[in-house]
Parts: structure tokens; C-alpha cells; sequence
């Protein structure tokens, strides 16, 4: 059930992720993207993350994809045209250059990782939101408190860039 | 390649691998796209990437911490979408386009 479960949302992630490249509207590439986000939600949930696979589905799905979406439809973004003005050694190099980064990738995680054993389902409750604001709430006390500064001066940041122009 | 498991379970490489793959459509679409929001998508689907990566190891190694950071990579990305799209907004009310090969006044 663990590989059958894997398999299942591991290919809706990637089909979703090459319809987020693919796909010509923003619009489209949003929904696609949300899809990515549910099915890595359930993944997290297989890894025993149950914590972050909450917070995976109320701030990315949720809150992130909200305001993408938002701004998407407030600029009326339609289809970004395609024209042939790309140089011609970008495209003579760009999927070769891609490819050779998954696998250079790929090299690595089975160089490194061959035997890093397996992951089942409900073999590891560590990821509970207890035990994930205990380890939050003392080991990484003062990152979080830095994170909320982060976040004040994200919400200032983002009002005066948004705000009209005072002649 | 790792040997099919003879128990119902998933080697950890196997998310390791899933994790390059998505990052990988991330970059490409990175690379190759021309509207402004989707390049934008495309950084929010490489933190996704990463993210599994973090997950993953969290389980391996049977510590949390991997997921706080991954919950510090959700806040980041959370400020980062939110400061980001405000300069997508400024910029289209500035220059009235949204690709991004017309945004190039610092080209030269």
C-alpha cells in the first residue's frame, strides 16, 4: 500500500509540475501548481510529517496560491505569446544543459544514498504538531522569533511597494 | 537503480529522486518561461522540491528538525510570494507588461 500510495501521488506531482511548465496561461499553471502542492501534502503525510502536511495544504494550496491567483486576475494576465526570438544558442543548449542537471542529480542521490534505508507509513510519529512545537518552541526558539521580524518587514514591504504613488 | 523492495516499502531514494525531478521542472520552467508570474511559480515549485528533500530526511534520520526546516522555508516562501507579487504589480503598472524579456533596463 506504502509503494502503491508513492507511486500514485510521486505521478500526479510530476504530471502536474510539467503542466505548471507547460501550460500557456498563468491561470492554468496555477491549478496545476496547487495540484503539485496537494499531492507533495500527501507525500509529507506518508513520510509521517502530519504537521507540515497541514501547513502544506493551509499556506501553499491555501494562503500563497490565494494571492497568485489573485494577482493573476487583477493584472488579467492572458497567454504569453511564444515568438521566435529566442537566440539560437539557448535553445541549441537548454535541454541538453536541463537534462544533464537531473542527472546529475539523480548521480548524486544514488551515490550518496543507495542503501538509506525505507520509509513506512506510520513507522515514525515524530512529525505530530506536539512534538513539532516542542522542538519549536525550545531547540529553535530564537529562529522563530527572527522568522516573525521576517515577516513584519515582508507585510511593510509589500504595503509600500502596493500602495498608489502620494504626489 | 534501487531493487524493488520486498516488503511494502518505499526506498528513501525514491523520494530523493522525485524531489531532483521536481526540482528540475522547476528550473526548466525557470529558464524557459516569459510571463512574470509563472517564472514566479516555477521558484514556488522549487522550494516545494526542496522541501520533500528536508521531509524526507526528517524521516530517515528520525528527527524533527528537517520539518521545522521546512516550515522555515514555508514562512520564507510566504513572505517572498507576498513581497514578490507586490513588485509584479509595480512593475505592470510602471511598464504595462508582464513578460519578461520587456523588463530589461538594466540590460547594457
Amino acid at each position: 500500500m506504502n509503494l502503491f500510495f508513492f507511486l500514485l501521488f510521486a505521478i500526479i506531482a510530476v504530471v502536474c509540475a510539467v503542466s505548471v511548465v507547460a501550460q500557456r496561461h498563468p491561470i492554468s499553471s496555477a491549478l496545476s501548481l496547487i495540484g503539485v502542492m496537494g499531492s507533495l501534502a500527501v507525500l509529507y503525510l506518508l513520510l509521517g510529517a502530519e504537521f507540515i502536511a497541514t501547513a502544506q495544504i493551509i499556506v501553499y494550496a491555501g494562503a500563497v496560491m490565494v494571492l497568485f491567483i489573485f494577482v493573476i486576475m487583477l493584472l488579467n494576465a492572458g497567454a504569453e505569446d511564444r515568438g521566435g526570438k529566442r537566440s539560437l544558442l539557448a535553445s541549441a543548449l537548454g535541454v541538453p544543459a536541463i537534462v544533464a542537471l537531473l542527472g546529475v542529480l539523480c548521480y548524486f542521490v544514488q551515490r550518496w544514498f543507495p542503501n538509506a534505508g525505507t520509509v513506512q507509513f506510520d513507522a515514525w510519529r515524530g512529525g505530530s504538531a506536539q512534538a513539532f512545537g516542542y522542538a519549536l518552541f525550545t531547540d529553535y526558539l530564537l529562529p522563530f522569533e527572527v522568522t516573525s521580524v521576517l515577516i513584519l518587514i515582508a507585510i511593510i514591504g509589500a504595503i509600500v511597494l502596493a500602495r498608489k504613488e502620494l504626489d | 537503480m534501487p531493487s524493488l523492495p520486498f516488503q511494502d516499502a518505499v526506498p528513501v531514494s525514491w523520494y530523493l529522486l522525485l524531489s531532483a525531478v521536481l526540482f528540475t521542472l522547476g528550473v526548466a520552467g525557470f529558464i524557459i518561461r516569459r510571463n512574470i508570474i509563472t517564472v514566479f511559480m516555477c521558484i514556488e515549485l522549487m522550494l516545494n522540491a526542496v522541501n520533500l528533500s528536508f521531509v524526507t530526511f526528517a524521516n530517515q534520520h528520525r528527527q524533527v528538525s528537517g520539518q521545522i526546516f521546512t516550515f522555515f522555508v514555508m514562512v520564507v516562501a510566504a513572505a517572498e510570494a507576498a513581497v514578490g507579487l507586490a513588485i509584479i504589480l509595480t512593475v505592470f503598472k510602471n511598464r504595462d507588461t508582464l513578460n519578461i524579456d520587456e523588463i530589461n533596463t538594466l540590460k547594457n
